[in-house]
């Protein structure tokens, strides 16, 4: 069979980070298998700017940013496949995929990293009553449609959720000619960043109504209007405040799902609220040698957050495919989000085996003024920092030093809370 | 000299399942259809079911055809290829009060020829069916209750009447017919048509269609039923098929697997004047989720990946009308064919076509052939089976839709094939392409310029379904 030291799966933002990484931690036999046309995921169609702030300190446009890594890839000589539909992951690290020229392949990998990204919520899964028509997107379909296939989707459009790539395709609707009439968001906050909300909506005049969702979808063929409805605290329509708007598109930007069927087959450890792996400060998953990273992991904000956790992937896989260690040898403390902290990533954390520090990401559930993040070692104060705005559509993150644990080794739980 | 010996209108599936009995004979059949391919009206949204046959008051077309059609249907599905599942069904009762009900519908299906009903204790269902609710004391179990892919069987039975003849016009929506004597003159939305025979399997416009030719006026009301689909992760939920008792307007709500390992929970029943009416509403869907939830615990809708809604052909009178028109000579109905319509397809194709072959005088033709080769479901293949296939045909290994695991093969044989794919959703109901979870967010541009590419057509034109669904616009 034929072997690989480090198999990643998605050449998107993620896999190329965790390559690039891996290589320059000192492993070359690396293989990225891809399943689109070309390396860079879907960056390539976020053809807007404001990517690489962090990463590089400068602006960049989603291809830019992403031939930055294509570059390092190419340079390196690293392997890749494009056009190759990963079917299986095996628990013992053997990976199957298949492509036109090779037919189906299995290989044996030293480490898997899975980057297979996210996809978006369809609008089936959000039980919107009415037709069925043509004219129902989900942004990013549209997204591809506009950038990549260069095809306009429609003149009059209404965005239903203000996650990021809705606001972003509201901005790129309108500069194509579009008339986007309003973007409706059913919770009373928005989803996606603030700077998208600034400068897609508000320099475009389009409003932005929070508390409001579609209640039906008008017209048989093609989209001809919806209606649209305020929601009370329980998200529940409110009668009487239908509006009706005539639009011959609907965009949906509805939130993101981290793609992990071939985890679940693989029987990787899940969580219910990331819809990602369980991981531990080492992103390693339940199944020893098979990394996450990037929004398979859990749904960034940012893409420079997903390059910088998977490179820490990359690392890590590269270290353990020199020096294999066995999961029954970790004694790991377990990490708690609570009081508004939805989830956190890692799950788990060494303290033994920990780099000099990890960074904790994590989601609140609410908007939040003027709070601390509080982390507490077996109930005990360890971290604090005061945050003067916490939003569900911002990744938030904490530093843990290994240094910090130098008093409590043996720390079993790991909490982080808001407090005031 | 006519253009064809038969006419039939409507390619659902009992216009399909009559255009392949038909082709069993010396006769020039033609399909008319007003949608841009075949089972674009009620078969292609209900329930999926085949019914074992215990419903239908004995002495009804719909008692006879439905045990026959559920005899037939394995047979069939051999024949043909495509995917049908004896799953077996129950009704359920929720109190002794209850319990005359099922008796009756045992001895209905005993009348009607339904082989293993048997009424069973609420225990012994859910010894059976672990996920039923605590509420349920007795359950009538028929063994021969059946899943089939609705879409699966019409398409097989198109197909299979195309290799043998019959001819499908697409996108025709019959205007007026007229008796002319020696014939009918068929007058279409592109031209005219004439045949000696015309069948009306014309779904909820079969009344239009009837009253056409004959002073004995029939109505058809469009009985709207919405339905919710989950996702293969909660198909395993029930293996049954799970009804209530049935209600006035139907059988009630089911919860059921399909053939294809999703979960389906469904119909409601709503009368309505509009034919075209297919929206879902959000009082409806709550309707059926909260009766589903008195047959089965804990049915995870929060893994729904889409709802739907479909139009029974309710004919006033419940029961289907089949046979010629009194007042005109060479006209033969299908209408009204509601539930368990789908399952008696295979008898009804069979008993119209003796119908009319017996009028017309015609012979059976030697060469027909009743097989048919399904698509090639490439991910179901064993690894090196489906290695071989991408090895003689590399297109089987580049995958569009990823949820379902669709490869380019597969959705160029839906578009290649006679009656072919012409929209997305033609695509969708042969080869699944855009069915699973993320119902067709990434794949919708690569299925778009495959099918402009396979038709020749500029990608602007690309449809949903019917003329006006463009995807594209401006």
């Amino acid at each position: 069979m034929l072997y690989h030291d480090i198999v990643i799966i998605g050449g998107g933002p993620a896999g190329l980070a965790a390559a690039a990484a891996a290589k320059e931690a000192g492993i070359s036999d690396i293989l990225i298998l891809e399943r689109d046309e070309m390396l860079g995921g879907i960056l390539n169609q976020c053809i807007h700017n404001g990517f690489g702030l962090h990463t590089f300190k400068e602006e960049l446009t989603g291809p830019e940013y992403a031939q930055r890594y294509i570059d390092r890839v190419l340079e390196e000589k690293i392997s890749y496949r494009l056009h190759s539909m990963v079917i299986d992951i095996s628990r013992d690290r053997q990976v199957t995929y298949i492509n036109r020229e090779e037919g189906l392949v299995r290989l044996q990998a030293g480490a898997v990293i899975l980057a297979m990204g996210c996809r978006e919520r369809p609008r089936g899964a959000l039980n919107i009553p009415g037709y069925r028509p043509a004219g129902i997107y989900s942004a990013g379909t549209a997204q591809r449609l506009m950038n990549i296939e260069g095809y306009m989707v429609g003149k009059e459009v209404v965005v239903l959720g203000s996650g990021d790539i809705g606001l972003i395709m509201a901005r790129r609707m309108t500069l194509e000619g579009a008339v986007v009439k309003v973007v409706a968001e059913l919770m009373p906050y928005s989803g996606g960043l603030k700077r998208n909300i600034v400068q897609c909506l508000d320099d475009y005049g389009i409003p932005l109504k929070l508390s409001h969702t579609v209640v039906d979808i008008h017209g048989k063929e093609r989209v001809t209007g919806v209606t649209i409805a305020q929601v009370g605290a329980d998200r529940k329509p409110v009668p009487g405040t239908e509006e009706y708007y005539s639009c011959d598109t609907l965009l949906l930007s509805c939130g993101l799902i981290p793609e992990n069927e071939l985890s679940r087959q693989a029987g990787l450890e899940m969580d219910r609220v990331t819809s990602g792996p369980v991981v531990g400060d080492d992103l390693e998953t339940s199944v020893e040698g098979v990394f996450a990273c990037g929004n398979v992991l859990h749904v960034h904000d940012l893409v420079d957050y997903v390059s910088e956790e998977a490179a820490r992937a990359g690392r890590q896989a590269a270290r353990f495919v020199r020096e294999p260690r066995k999961k029954e040898e970790k004694q790991d403390a377990l990490l708690k989000g609570e009081n508004g902290v939805r989830y956190t990533i890692p799950q788990h954390l060494n303290v033994e085996c920990m780099d000099e520090q990890t960074v904790v990401r994590f989601r609140v559930d609410n908007i939040y003024r003027n709070k601390s993040i509080v982390v507490y070692f077996d109930g005990k104060e360890a971290v604090r920092r005061k945050k003067r705005i916490l939003a569900p559509g911002e990744m938030e993150q904490i530093i843990l030093k290994k240094s910090a644990f130098s008093s409590c080794p043996d720390v079993k739980e790991i909490r982080i809370c808001l407090e005031d | 000299m006519l253009d064809y010996d038969v006419i039939i209108i409507g390619a659902g599936v009992t216009g399909s399942a009559i255009a392949r009995e038909l082709a069993r004979y010396s006769l020039r059949t033609a399909v008319v259809e007003k949608e841009e391919d075949v089972c674009s009206g009620t078969s292609k949204a209900n329930s999926a079911i085949v019914h074992a046959g215990f419903d239908a008051v004995p002495g009804t077309w719909k008692a006879k055809l439905n045990v026959e059609g559920n005899r037939m249907m394995e047979r069939l599905s051999q024949d043909l290829d495509f995917p049908f599942k004896r799953n077996g069904s129950m009704v359920l009762c929720f109190s002794e009060e209850e319990k005359p009900g099922l008796e009756k519908l045992l001895e209905r299906g005993k009348t009607n020829g339904v082989e293993g009903l048997q009424i069973i204790t609420g225990d012994e269902a859910r010894e059976m069916e672990p996920s039923l609710s605590d509420e349920v004391v007795y359950a009538l179990h028929a063994p021969t209750g059946g899943i089939v892919c609705p879409f699966g069987l019409t398409i097989a039975l198109a197909e299979n009447a195309a290799e043998n003849g019959v001819e499908f016009l697409f996108n025709r929506s019959v205007d007026r017919i007229e008796n002319t004597g020696e014939g009918y003159a068929v007058h279409t939305s592109k031209g005219d048509l004439s045949a000696k025979y015309v069948v009306n399997a014309a779904g909820v416009y079969a009344d239009r269609i009837h009253n056409m030719v004959s002073e004995n006026k029939i109505k058809i009301i469009p009985r709207r039923g919405e339905y919710v689909l989950m996702d293969k992760e909660a198909g395993g939920l029930v293996s049954h098929t799970i009804f209530q008792l049935p209600g006035k307007l139907g059988k009630g709500v089911l919860v059921t697997p399909t053939v294809h390992g999703n979960l389906l929970v469904g119909p409601n029943a709503v009368d309505l004047d509009d034919k075209e009416n297919t929206a879902t509403t959000a009082e409806g869907l709550d309707e059926i989720r909260q009766k589903a939830l008195k047959s089965v615990k804990g049915i995870p809708y929060h893994l729904t990946i889409t709802s739907f809604a479909g139009l029974r052909a309710h004919e006033e009178n419940d029961d289907f009308i089949i046979g010629e028109a009194e007042d005109a000579e060479g006209f033969f109905d299908a209408a009204g064919i509601e539930s368990p319509g789908l399952s008696c397809a295979p008898a009804l194709g069979k008993y119209a076509a003796e119908m009319i072959a017996a009028k017309a005088g015609a012979d059976k033709k030697p060469d027909f052939k009743g097989t048919r080769k399904g698509f090639i479901r490439a991910a179901e293949l064993d690894p090196e089976e489906r290695g071989k296939l991408i090895r003689e045909k590399p297109e089987y290994g580049n995958i569009i839709c990823r949820c379902e695991n669709i490869s380019e093969g597969e959705i160029r044989d839906a578009i290649r094939r006679t009656p072919g794919a012409v929209s997305l959703d033609g695509i969708k109901r042969r080869v699944r392409q855009g069915m699973g979870r993320c119902q067709a967010g990434f794949c919708t541009p690569k299925a778009m310029n495959i099918l402009a590419e396979e038709l020749h057509v500029d990608i602007h034109t690309i449809c949903k379904n019917r003329e006006g669904s463009e995807f594209l616009k401006g």
